[in-house]
């Protein structure tokens, strides 16, 4: 790992001018992605900005919406009581993510930010239809995710909260790399007040997308038969030596009926 | 050189860091607690898991820094000073559940969070989905799983309700 200045701000707003005023310098959230990419040496920052003392974990559930402060952890989410009463599929998907250890340090914020194309947070936000909130501004899931590890983030943009519309059914179920346990292929599927929608996870060349065929499909009638009919183009889908694209696509259609199965 | 003020296994230390020095080369080479491993170095086999502020995390994806003001127990702070073993050191003893012991410390100490924190018990499933980020070489885990029944009754003193 290169060396770097370390720092931890106290207050929100010097995090993000220290951010603004170098792009060199980087955010760490829990670091459970990043300090593996320090380590490899494929990130070589100026400054590191330990976004821990902001005050920014913690979970407020309404009526009609959960929000989860950037900095709360998977392992807090998953446990968490009103998470499980609000909305059962995010804490399922939380406490599913990495391991146990993984979960107590990463965070809603830093894999959002991040935005990895196997990552499971991202699914739930674009399916569910959240609202990705920043010291700047409040960003819809639909402009949020630009590609693999690109978002609509800018120079010294900080998440500070992601607000869930609580759906009336929802779950999410992914086939994971039994090392990494990040998604090979994850399908949330959702059905509330932002609409029907499904989002595929672990699949895409580009990262996290909509899957508008099942969507329509899932609209008119709401049951894992009627994706069983809809067929998941190879074309964009990743290929490695986990899975071919053609794998990855049969896996879109098999993980998104066991997930509409589940949701009821 | 940043500095960070820590309490191991009872005992406060303030030692100088690099903003890049990792909590697990802190303890290993600044302290010398060379009990916590690095295994694969990649946060995936958990040989480096230790316990900071009450929960395990693993040492090698964690920089010294962040660790400035926390409480951290390693697998040297299990034992008491007489050299009575902690029950999860007992029940790895008595099952036998180790048998390389390179994994062992972060299988203990990832053990010893999981049962602290299911107080109204722990399945069989729940130990093994608890244990997915501590890899064994050796064992096939089934001892360690068993050991791990074991010791719950022991750390909270009463029978597992769902036996």
């Amino acid at each position: 790992m290169y060396d770097f200045e370390y720092l931890k701000p106290k207050a929100l707003a010097e995090a993000a001018s220290i951010l603004a005023g170098d792009g060199d310098a980087k955010a760490l959230a829990g670091g459970m992605t990043f300090i593996p990419v320090l380590k490899q040496r494929l990130n070589k920052p100026s400054k590191v900005v330990d976004l821990a003392a902001l005050g920014l974990s913690g979970i407020k559930v309404s009526g009609e919406t959960v929000e989860i402060g950037a900095m709360t952890t998977h392992a807090t989410v998953a446990a968490s009581a009103d998470v499980k009463r609000a909305i059962p599929a995010l804490a399922k998907l939380a406490g599913n993510i990495g391991d146990e250890a993984v979960r107590h340090r990463g965070t809603i914020g830093g894999s959002l930010a991040n935005n990895d194309p196997s990552a499971c947070y991202p699914a739930a936000v674009l399916a569910m239809g959240a609202t990705i909130v920043t010291n700047k501004r409040r960003i819809e899931a639909d402009n949020y995710f630009q590609g693999m590890f690109a978002t609509a983030l800018e120079q010294g943009e900080v998440i500070t909260s992601v607000v869930f519309p609580v759906p009336a059914k929802a779950a999410y179920m992914k086939f994971a790399n039994p090392a990494s346990r990040y998604a090979m292929v994850g399908v949330f599927v959702a059905k509330g007040p932002k609409g029907t929608r499904v989002a595929v996870t672990g699949a895409g060349q580009n990262g996290v997308f909509r899957h508008k065929a099942m969507e329509e499909a899932l609209a008119k009638n709401w049951s894992a038969d009627a994706v069983a009919g809809v067929k998941t183009p190879a074309d964009g889908l990743n290929s490695d030596i986990h899975a071919s694209a053609e794998y990855r696509a049969h896996l879109v259609g098999v993980m998104a009926k066991r997930a509409v199965a589940a949701a009821g | 050189m940043p500095q960070v003020t820590l309490s191991v296994n009872g005992k406060s230390h303030t030692v100088e860091v690099e903003g890049r020095t990792l909590l697990v080369e802190l303890l290993r080479e600044k302290l010398g607690l060379t009990g916590t491993h690095v295994g694969c170095d990649t946060s995936q086999c958990g040989a480096c898991v230790v316990d900071v502020n009450g929960t395990s995390v693993k040492s090698c994806t964690m920089l010294a820094m962040q660790a400035d003001g926390a409480k951290v127990t390693t697998i040297e702070g299990l034992a008491k000073p007489d050299g009575t073993l902690h029950p999860m050191q007992e029940m790895f003893r008595e099952h036998h559940a180790l048998q390389c012991g390179f994994c062992t410390p972060g299988m203990v100490m990832s053990a010893i969070d999981l049962v602290n924190s299911h107080p109204e018990g722990l399945t069989e499933e729940q130990i093994r989905h608890g244990l997915e980020g501590n890899l064994c070489r050796c064992t096939g885990y089934h001892n360690i799983v068993k050991a791990i029944a074991a010791a719950w009754p022991l750390m909270h003193g009463k029978k597992m309700a769902a036996e």
